[in-house]
């Protein structure tokens, strides 16, 4: 059985060999879905109407409980950190989802999962430079001053637990997928695995989508 | 003769690693339930707070996780990348 993340075509730029894997053209699935969902969203804004009628309630519904959401977690006054939450939540739900379609989860790989936990921490350190740049760089020298280096560990570790959680949830479940497709017979691949994909994909997936986006707010509400 | 006997010892370690590295699920594990137990607790105590209380049962779950999965992804490193053999293998040049 392989589990490795199979390279399907080289590409060379530069002299330099690039590799596009399954990771890549699942996540150009999933962003091409998403892209299309949004622009049907932009066209249907047009028509708007101020009661809600069909699809604007289902979208209304979706953009409302999320900023609410938000503002429970994070406060009314930082609302607007909601706009860059909904894509990541969206974007990691569709790529842990898209297991259900036979494709290999984007979010299986530690390469997708690393950017968004360096998102994040970006994010962290530029909110509370720009809110409280003081206590900031005062919180590495508590509560004492050669507790320095434990500081830094602790801040740089948001990276390793937020994306390693999500990758070790996601991957794992690939694989016990996979063993699982491994074992049966072909007769029995139809039924039996249906329920394990409702937990590892849909269940899981979700939970991991939620899961980021919530640590990611409270970490960045713990700064501001 | 011998090396081959030593490459299947290296790789059979590295299987009993796989499994020796599962053990810190046991930490999680009985911790989610502890937290499960609260939850359930909480609510039956207050079930108007539902949905805040589950909340932060989940993202306490999530945080509690974070060992075994740790350990889940050294075992899925001597399973499927090896490290120990390949290196074996790079050093006695088989």
């Amino acid at each position: 059985m392989e589990f490795n993340n199979r390279a399907l075509a080289t590409v060379e730029i530069f002299g330099q060999e690039l590799w596009i894997t399954e990771t890549h053209v699942s996540t150009w699935i999933v962003m091409g879905i998403l892209i299309v969902l949004a622009i049907l969203v932009r066209v249907a804004l047009t028509r708007f109407t101020e009661v809600p009628t069909g699809k604007q309630n289902v979208i209304e519904l979706a953009v409302e409980s999320f900023d609410n959401f938000v503002k429970n977690t994070m406060g009314p006054e930082n609302r607007a950190y909601g706009m860059w939450f909904f894509g990541v939540f969206i974007f990691i739900m569709a790529s842990n989802f898209s297991g259900l379609l036979g494709m290999r989860p984007p979010t299986a790989d530690l390469s997708t999962t690393l950017v968004f936990s360096v998102t994040t921490f970006l994010l962290v350190t530029f909110s509370a430079i720009l809110k409280k740049p003081k206590e900031y760089f005062k919180s590495f020298f508590e509560p004492l001053f050669v507790l320095f280096p434990v500081n830094v560990i602790g801040e740089l570790s948001i990276i390793i637990s937020l994306s390693v959680r999500m990758f070790g949830n996601i991957l794992s479940g690939l694989i016990v997928l996979g063993i699982v497709y491994y074992l049966l017979p072909t007769v029995l691949t139809i039924a039996i695995p249906a329920a394990l994909h409702f937990y590892f994909d849909v269940f899981a997936g979700a939970i991991q989508a939620f899961i980021f986006t919530i640590l990611s707010m409270i970490f960045i509400k713990n700064k501001i | 003769m011998e090396i081959y006997g030593a490459a299947a010892m290296v790789l059979a370690w590295s299987a009993l690693a796989a499994g020796l590295a599962l053990i810190p699920a046991l930490g999680p594990g009985i911790g989610q339930g502890m937290a499960a137990a609260k939850a359930c607790e909480a609510v039956g105590r207050n079930p108007e707070a539902r949905g805040d209380i589950t909340v932060t049962m989940v993202v306490g779950c999530a945080i509690t996780e974070t060992s075994g999965i740790y350990g889940l992804l050294i075992a899925l490193l001597m399973l499927f990348v090896n490290p120990f053999f390949t290196a074996f293998v790079t050093t006695f040049g088989l």
